[in-house]
């Protein structure tokens, strides 16, 4: 295994966990198979792998929204059973609340922290500028661009400060130019309140760029194939040229062509 | 407002048809009065004042009932769509009810709360709640498991998630379901104040009928239309506000 990046302590650690799904019509799928798996704190970990490879199955699963079938999760040290507000999440179709203004979600988190309501609005105004919404307080999501919607959707989650944020592919129903864009802002936000960030991802590129450490899984039954070190010594646009991250790119590319290869060819 | 009047114009041509028909004797005046003494007939009820004592106390008892019906309708459908032990419970019983035409229920009120407020005000309740259950449970099946999540991980209770999120996000649902109980609502009021009644506007009709005052008997079933029409309408403007956030 690769050495790990950040302090070093556990944030995420994953033991030995299955999870199978019953379908509609049939028998149950084994999504994923004894996954064993760390994150450290303030760590930056793409989880990579080709469609139904059940990466956003174990996000779910760290994030309390499924029942643990097989093995055990911790976060923090403790077991996981149930979501909670130390670990954030941001889906990849945003998830906003329709019948709240931008405001108004990003406050519903600080009220449930018992907040007093101008102490929520300072800060939820503080983090709508920091996703640069400023003006769109007061617009309703349907309102607003796909891109601005994930933003809000950042500034809701980014509010209630977790340790911990949990991406499904955040940016996957993006426009190309502002899925760029987005990747930038979320590395500048990264640098700026350091966390945990888990990012499920089946982009190559995305994952080898914005990750410290990307995990490559397998084709279902999920498991963690190969863990690739992901960091540069250049960072921003002139990192996309360089040597080492095309060599990079292209190892990881290797590792999940032949689990895609898997996928496509039924092998379920 | 100029737009409104033109868009009912063929309402307007019905009623010209009506006077004309009547007057040129191509209809009985035995089946229908004339459209001018019908109205005639409208404006000295209400200037007797038995037009409005009857309209009001048809109106508490819909309103009553429907009220009732869009509390504990909501409730039950939201509860069973999210509570496995109350859809266990409350699922056949509303298989079972809901095809069941309610009037039926008209002479069961009658015998079991008399003949005064209560048993309409029970009827319209039992009639309209289905529909308002149904759409409720429904809507909040419908509700995207990411909603749920995201409120979760953002610290809110399964108890609170119920109100703050399933709720709302079903909303759309329940108010459709909510338009089809408010026209069920005249429905059933009318129709139990004519079997049976001591007010009301349906008692009203059927007085009138009986007594042979056929042009007022028309007056008040023209009430009863309006009535719904204008209820319907205010109801859909609420939706609308309630609603804006769609675009």
């Amino acid at each position: 295994m690769t050495e790990g990046a950040g302090n070093g302590a556990a944030a995420i650690r994953v033991e030995e966990v299955s999870h199978q799904y019953l379908p509609a019509r049939g028998r149950p799928v084994l999504a994923l198979d004894r996954v064993s798996l760390e994150v450290r704190e303030r760590e930056f970990l793409a989880l990579l792998g080709p469609s139904g490879c059940g990466k956003s199955t174990l996000l779910y699963l760290i994030g309390g929204f499924l029942p643990i079938g097989a093995g055990r999760i911790e976060v923090g040290g403790r077991a996981v059973t149930e979501p909670g507000p130390d670990r954030g999440i941001v889906f990849q179709h945003f998830a906003l609340f329709p019948w709240k203004t931008v405001r108004e979600n990003v406050m519903y988190g600080l009220a449930k922290q018992g907040l007093a309501k101008d102490e929520q609005a300072r800060r939820a105004q503080e983090f709508i500028d920091l996703v640069k919404l400023t003006g769109f307080e007061d617009s309703y999501p349907a309102q607003l661009s796909g891109g601005m919607k994930q933003r809000a959707a950042l500034a809701r989650t980014l509010a209630i400060d977790p340790q911990i944020l949990l991406m499904d592919e955040p940016f996957g129903a993006l426009d190309a130019q502002t899925r760029i864009l987005m990747q930038e802002e979320l590395l500048s936000i990264w640098q700026r309140r350091r966390k945990t960030v888990v990012f499920v991802t089946h982009d190559v590129q995305e994952a080898v760029y914005l990750a410290e450490r990307v995990a490559v899984m397998s084709a279902r039954p999920g498991r963690i194939k190969e863990i690739v070190d992901c960091r540069f010594s250049l960072s921003g646009p002139a990192l996309f040229k360089s040597p080492e991250f095309v060599e990079r790119v292209d190892h990881v590319w290797n590792l999940v062509r032949g689990e895609a290869i898997a996928a496509q060819g039924g092998s379920a | 407002m100029t737009a409104t009047l033109w868009r009912y114009t063929p309402l307007f041509l019905i009623f010209a048809l009506w006077e004309a028909g009547t007057r040129l004797g191509i209809i009985s005046k035995w089946a229908l009065p004339t459209f001018s003494s019908v109205v005639a007939a409208w404006f000295s009820l209400m200037e007797g004042g038995e037009l409005f004592y009857h309209a009001a106390a048809s109106l508490m008892r819909g309103m009553a009932g429907l009220g009732l019906a869009i509390v504990v309708g909501t409730t039950l459908g939201v509860l069973m769509a999210w509570v496995k032990p109350v859809r266990v419970i409350f699922n056949p019983i509303v298989q079972l009810f809901y095809p069941m035409p309610k009037s039926a229920l008209i002479p069961i009120m009658i015998l079991w709360l008399g003949l005064g407020h209560a048993s309409k005000i029970v009827l319209i309740f039992l009639g309209c709640m289905l529909p308002v259950t149904i759409s409720a449970f429904n809507g909040a099946r419908g509700v995207e498991p990411v909603l749920i999540w995201s409120a979760r991980s953002l610290g809110a209770t399964r108890s609170a998630v119920l109100r703050e999120i399933i709720l709302p996000a079903a909303m759309p649902e329940i108010l459709a379901g909510i338009r089809t109980a408010l026209a069920l609502s005249f429905v059933l009021l009318v129709s139990s104040e004519l079997v049976i009644a001591r007010e009301g506007l349906g008692y009203l009709i059927g007085w009138l009928g009986d007594g042979g005052v056929y042009t007022s008997m028309f007056a008040v079933v023209l009430t009863v239309a309006g009535l719904g029409f204008v209820a319907d309408r205010l109801y859909l403007a609420l939706m609308k506000r309630m609603l804006a956030w769609r675009e």
